[in-house]
């Protein structure tokens, strides 16, 4: 609350204010993950039918595309937040770019490993060098290279800006591989989701993909918070409301 | 319910390896990351404390 009783945004743009705040979330966006994902996985092994062309290899659809839906998703945040640090200098806004890139990386990770699994038996190869599987592999390159160049320069404003234009360089790549599959012939299927089709698949499924994806949403949250808050105790260590807050519990 | 037996529910009419690949390793880098997450707070609280207290000991021993 400001002095004139208005709710503001502002409020929370400080990492004093936030460290608080990201740690009375945390918790209950990280229940939210698990009773999602726990309803996901029972939809997806109990629910859905078995697919009439691909038998059961398709049920690795419930963790496949969320998965990579979160790895575009969550770079668009990262470079949102890194834009944002760069012209406003707000450092709060760098920190949680830098904390959403490992759990961006580690959904990318899963999207190419479950895209791997799902290939073999059903193109009866784990990998190929098409536009889609390409574009996804690059995306990431980027989260490490994000991660990798901020870790590499010692002044930390620095590190934040060199960081921010990397990413928001990187942006590129989310169009590219989100149209992958309209641009170029590939072997990856279309879009599993579209607004403007009917559904492509039994609906059961699709609500199954969708719960999943929540569930997966409310966990990057979870870990993002959680490593933000990590974040902000090392960068701000020399404030004396860090001081007070690892005093108080070591 | 598509399962009959837990036999049945395990092979994944014979995408086991592909199925069960795909979810265990989504399993085990979420927790992965979770634990690592839980690991990061307290070394980076512990190695604030040590930071302070030595921070302490040199301005004492400056005075």
């Amino acid at each position: 609350m400001t002095k004139s009783g208005r709710f503001s945004w502002f409020l929370f743009s400080s990492p004093q204010t936030f460290y608080p705040l990201a740690g009375t979330l945390q918790p209950w966006f990280g229940a939210l993950a698990f009773l999602l994902c726990a309803v996901g996985m029972y939809i997806s092994f109990f629910v859905a039918p078995t697919d009439a062309q691909q038998g059961e290899a398709y049920r690795i659809i419930f963790i496949h595309v969320p998965a990579a839906w979160m790895s575009m998703f969550l770079y668009l945040v990262m470079g949102f937040w890194s834009g944002v640090g760069l012209v406003l200098n707000t450092r709060l806004s760098s920190m949680v770019a830098t904390a959403l890139a490992p759990t961006g990386a580690l959904f990318t990770f899963i999207a190419l490993w479950t895209g791997a699994l799902w290939g073999k038996p059903t193109w009866g190869t784990w990998w190929v060098w098409d536009a889609r599987l390409t574009s996804e592999l690059i995306l990431l390159f980027l989260y490490i290279g994000f991660m990798a160049l901020q870790a590499a320069i010692d002044d930390q404003r620095r590190a934040d800006k060199a960081g921010a234009v990397l990413a928001l360089v990187g942006v590129i790549n989310i169009p590219i591989i989100y149209f992958s599959v309209q641009w170029w012939s590939t072997l990856h299927q279309g879009a599993s989701v579209s607004m403007k089709s009917a559904p492509s698949m039994a609906a059961t499924m699709l609500i199954g993909m969708l719960i999943m994806a929540l569930g997966f949403w409310m966990y990057s949250i979870a870990a993002v918070l959680a490593r933000v808050r990590c974040v902000i105790l090392e960068r701000e260590r020399n404030t004396e409301w860090v001081m007070e807050e690892v005093g108080g519990q070591a | 319910m598509n399962w009959h037996s837990w036999s049945e529910f395990l092979s994944m009419g014979g995408y086991a390896l592909y199925v069960w690949g795909s979810y265990v390793v989504t399993l085990v880098v979420l927790v992965g990351e979770i634990v690592a997450l839980v690991m990061r707070r307290r070394g980076v609280i512990e190695r604030l404390a040590t930071f302070y207290a030595a921070r302490r000991r040199n301005h004492e021993a400056e005075a």
